[in-house]
Parts: C-alpha cells; sequence; structure tokens
C-alpha cells in the first residue's frame, strides 16, 4: 500500500473521499509545477506504416491508434507468425513483453503463481497521486475474497431474476428507435442499453443513469494508462464526482438497513452485508477501485459488442441471412460476436520469477501482455479465424473473457443482454444497415465505436 | 465397456458409453450432453464443466488439485461434492458414476 493511500485510509472516517481526491488533484499539479511529476505521454495521431515495413524489434502494438486505422490485423498476424512472444523495450508505457498466440496466453492466464495481476492491468500505470486499488488487480488469496464478496450480483441464478426487466427495457429502447432514417447506434442504442443496466445493478438514480457511461469512459482512457484522451484536469474532478455519488449511495443504503429495511439486491447492498468490504467506505481506494471495475467492466465491453454485432452482420451479409432463418443460432452468435469484437484488447501481468514461454526469456518484473484480440484470431487455435461465422463450432472457446481465477465475472449477465438484444432485434426489423464507415475509439486498451451511423426497417407484419 | 449417467438440473438423464483415455468432461462434449460448456478446452481454466458427484461415487473421481479447487471456490452454485469434470480421468472404475450438473455453468 502505498503511503498516501495509507494517508487516506487514516483519514477517510473525517474527510470525505472527495476531499482526499481533490488534494491528491492539487498535490499532482504541484509536483508538475515544480518538476518533479512523471512525464505523462502526448498522442498525436499520424497514419502508422504497413508492418511489413518494419523491423520486427520495432514493432509497437502499444499504440492507440492501430485499432482506429484497421491495422491491428496485420501487426498481431506478423507478431504470431514471427515472435509470437515479442519484446517491444521502447514504448511510451516503458518496455513490454507481447504474448499473441492463443495456447501461450492460456498459459500465462492460467498461471497467476507465475504472472502476477498487480498492481495494474492496463499496459500503462494509473494516473500518479490515485492509486485505486481493484480485485481485478489483486492476486490470490486478497482478489478470491473480494470477488466473492460481489459475484453473486452477477450470477446465472439472479440473472435469471432480471431477464424480463432487462427485455423490458431492451424493448422499450428499440421500440422508440427512428425507422427508415439514419441514427448513431452506439449513442442509441448501445451506450442507452448498457446505462439501463448498470443503473440497475448500482440500484443507482435511473435518470442519472448516462453519468455512468460517462464516469466509466473517462475512467478507462488516461493518456498514460492506455493512450487514451482524458487529461488529469478532467479525470480527478471525475473521480470526486464518483467519489461523492457512491459514498452517498453506500450511506443512503446504510441508514436505511439500519432502520430496518430489507437489502436490496445491488451491488452496493451486497457488499454492505459481506464481512470482507462492509467497511469498504473506510478504505477510499478499494471503494473506489471496486466500484470501477464493475461500471467500466459492465460498460465498454458489452456496449462494444452491441455495436460490434451490427457492423460483422453487415461485414459478412450472408450471415444475417442465416441468422433470420434460424433465430436459434442467437446463442452460438453471440459467442462469436463477443470474439470477433474481443471489446477488450489484453490484460497485463508482471511476471513474479524468470519464465521461459515459446522460446522467450521473460525476466522476474517484467510486463507482460496477453493480447487477447490476438489469441482470438490465431489461426493454429481457430479456422478461418477473421471470418465472422454465426453457427462456428466452438464458438464458446475464446478468450475474450480471459481464463483462470480472473475470468470475467459477468460474463453470462454479457452472454443475456446480447441475445436479448437480437432476439428483440429480429422481432423487429428485417434489416439494420451500416451507413459508411464507423469511428472506433483511441486506445490500446478498449476496441470500441464513438459512432455508427445506421438506418433499420420493419419487418413486414402480416 | 462401462456407462456413466449425467442428471440434468431437470431431472433428464444421459447414459454413455466410458471410452478409453478421455475425462469426464470429453465424455459429456462427445455424446451431446446439455449444460457442460468447457470454454477453455479442458485446461481446469474456465469452471464451466462443473458437476455435482453423487456422493458415493466423490472418493473415486480422485485428489482434487489446488487449481481446481480455486476454480471451484469461484462458481456460485459450488457443494461439497463439486467437480471440474475435465479433471476427472475417467477408467473403468467408474462404471455406474452418476454426477448432477448445475442449474447454471459459471
Amino acid at each position: 500500500m502505498s503511503i498516501s493511500t495509507l494517508a487516506m485510509n487514516l483519514s477517510a472516517r473525517v474527510v470525505p473521499m472527495q476531499w482526499q481526491i481533490k488534494a491528491a488533484h492539487l498535490a499532482q499539479k504541484t509536483l508538475d509545477r515544480i518538476g518533479l511529476a512523471a512525464k505523462i505521454p502526448e498522442f498525436v495521431e499520424s497514419p502508422l506504416p504497413d508492418v511489413s515495413t518494419l523491423a520486427i524489434e520495432d514493432i509497437d502494438v502499444s499504440n492507440p491508434f492501430l485499432w482506429r486505422q484497421g491495422l491491428w490485423g496485420s501487426y498481431f498476424k506478423r507478431l504470431r507468425d514471427e515472435q509470437p512472444v515479442h519484446f517491444q523495450k521502447n514504448s511510451p508505457f516503458g518496455p513490454f513483453w507481447s504474448v499473441t498466440r492463443f495456447d501461450d496466453i492460456l498459459f500465462v492466464d492460467k498461471h497467476h503463481e507465475l504472472f502476477s495481476a498487480e498492481p495494474i492491468i492496463t499496459l500503462g500505470d494509473q494516473p500518479a497521486g490515485l492509486a485505486i486499488e481493484t480485485f481485478i488487480a489483486m492476486d490470490p488469496p486478497k482478489h478470491d475474497k473480494q470477488r466473492q464478496a460481489v459475484q453473486n450480483v452477477v450470477a446465472p441464478k439472479n440473472l435469471k431474476e432480471m431477464e424480463s426487466l432487462i427485455r423490458q427495457r431492451t424493448q422499450e429502447v428499440l421500440d422508440n428507435l427512428p425507422v427508415d432514417q439514419p441514427f448513431d447506434w452506439v449513442s442509441s442504442v448501445s451506450i442507452e442499453l448498457t446505462a439501463r443496466m448498470l443503473a440497475t445493478l448500482l440500484d443507482f438514480p435511473y435518470e442519472q443513469r448516462r453519468k455512468l457511461v460517462y464516469w466509466s469512459d473517462v475512467a478507462a482512457a488516461s493518456p498514460e494508462t492506455t493512450g487514451g484522451q482524458v487529461e488529469r484536469d478532467e479525470f480527478f474532478p471525475v473521480v470526486a464526482e464518483v467519489a461523492q455519488a457512491f459514498s452517498q449511495l453506500w450511506r443512503d443504503k446504510a441508514a436505511r438497513q439500519n432502520a430496518g429495511e430489507e437489502p436490496g439486491f445491488d451491488i452496493i447492498s451486497l457488499m454492505l452485508n459481506n464481512e470482507d468490504t462492509k467497511d469498504l467506505i473506510h478504505r477510499p481506494m478499494e471503494f473506489l477501485g471496486n466500484l470501477a471495475l464493475l461500471i467500466v467492466g459492465g460498460n465498454d465491453t458489452t456496449r462494444n459488442s452491441m455495436t460490434g454485432g451490427v457492423l460483422a452482420l453487415n461485414k459478412f451479409p450472408q450471415e444475417f441471412d442465416k441468422l433470420k432463418s434460424n433465430p436459434a443460432l442467437i446463442p452460438n452468435m453471440v459467442s462469436e460476436i463477443i470474439r470477433w469484437q474481443t471489446p477488450l484488447a489484453y490484460m497485463r501481468r508482471v511476471a513474479k520469477v524468470d519464465v521461459e514461454l515459446n522460446g522467450a526469456t521473460i525476466r522476474k518484473g517484467d510486463k507482460v501482455v496477453m493480447w487477447y484480440a490476438s489469441g482470438n484470431r490465431d489461426e493454429r487455435a481457430i479456422d478461418n479465424p477473421d471470418d465472422f461465422i454465426i453457427d462456428r463450432k466452438g464458438a464458446r472457446n475464446h478468450l475474450s473473457f480471459g481464463f483462470g481465477v480472473h475470468r470475467c465475472m459477468g460474463n453470462r449477465l454479457a452472454e443475456m443482454q446480447l441475445r436479448i438484444l437480437w432476439e428483440e432485434l429480429l422481432e423487429r426489423f428485417d434489416r439494420i444497415e451500416v451507413q459508411g464507415e464507423p469511428e472506433y475509439v483511441q486506445s490500446n486498451f478498449v476496441r470500441g465505436y464513438t459512432s455508427m451511423m445506421v438506418k433499420v426497417s420493419n419487418k413486414n407484419r402480416s | 465397456m462401462g456407462r456413466m449417467t449425467f442428471i440434468e438440473h431437470d431431472g433428464t438423464r444421459h447414459e454413455v458409453e466410458i471410452e478409453a483415455d478421455k475425462s469426464l468432461m470429453q465424455h459429456a462434449a462427445d455424446n451431446m450432453v446439455p449444460g457442460i460448456d468447457a470454454d477453455c478446452g479442458g485446461e481446469c481454466a474456465c469452471g464451466t464443466c462443473h458437476v455435482i458427484v453423487d456422493h458415493q461415487w466423490f472418493a473415486k473421481t480422485g485428489a482434487i488439485n489446488g487449481n481446481e479447487k480455486q476454480m471451484l471456490e469461484m462458481t456460485p452454485e459450488g457443494a461439497p461434492t463439486s467437480r471440474l469434470a475435465c479433471q476427472i480421468e475417467v477408467t473403468d472404475a467408474l462404471d455406474g458414476l452418476v454426477v448432477h450438473l448445475p442449474e447454471f455453468q459459471m
């Protein structure tokens, strides 16, 4: 635990969390002014070279424009073929290893005793002065305890209870879409549906649900963390706002519960009623970390798969015909969408000991990046991996949820949301046409879309 | 060759014939037993081939290693005789084995 985190924990009972964060922001500004702060990388987009023109050691897949410029496929294919465990020594995020083949990624993911998830799972560090702690970036046994405290909220048994509510909210969104005229699918469908879901899970004020999406976008997009565009002066105030909103939500719930109200089935109530997390409010970096994890985890991922599925069916139109003639393929297609999109490009680890992996010697302390996006296109593990095939055999055997103790906790919720979306879409629309090119997120982590214009046509209902 | 029985959560029974050199998970997959996803393909890394072994058979299914234990602890549907089917090596000694499938895989 860092000294600043310790200080926050000690003062948490008397100083509101949002003030602590403001103080941390001010401290960073001061360090900046006197020249003591770590340098934040700046990213300015320019066209990236064709990968065939580069020496292998110069390939840098941490570039946040690789996805937007549509070059990630060729860059990773070359690494998979020529140097599947590849070292880049000069990236803006420091030196790091890239693991790009399916089987090697599975190996790293499984072996948490060799590869630590601490202190963070993104390529770069968190913004200085605000080291939030979350169980996705903790090793066992602490990880296991914190995860167990919240995993029931998305356990399949409870999802069954939530299915009709999710369906109803999906129907409302789809019934209000404009027909036969272009609109932005990302904002009107993907973001709106994810915001509704998050507000439900957190029991967050429903009318303020889009705030959750904005906060999540800011949380995952600092330049030093993922190569994103959020500056520190935007980042810190947002974290302070999150801290204030959720401290209040927490204290309100605690008060209502103390007054005899039955605890609800939302994330805050679950944490309040678990031995390991009931005092989380007094550990601000953990409190924020766990909330950030659940919000970001439920936001970028499902949202971009909601968009990616429509894009994939437009790129492979014969698959849309196949789907319409056999809607029973939806569950299998959902897995294929999640593979094809791979909404989070990677997870990062740090070697705990020297490890030999596929001919390379990774040294203790080195950063190791498991590129799920590459493994999901590995020809050695998946037939015709660039094709989107809704009845693909073994579609569930993809890397997008990760493997091992950090495997995605919300996987079943994500699959259910996507399944319901497609069931309801097929009920209503005969065509969903993408108009022009979508716009892509700037990030080496989130493989997302900022907008995608589409036009839908009603089914002829007889 | 012997036989084993998978019982779905709704009571549907599936009898399968024992084949040499296959895990219990592979027996389920090759015989189209529903409710075993096996997302990681038998690597003890996803927890989606969870089965609950009939009490009398539990001791015969072999030891549980640390990795399997850890994955099982993450399963909300866990029970005292839970196992991951990919970690159960099937031999003729399991002739007559009965396992129950949870309502949901994690």
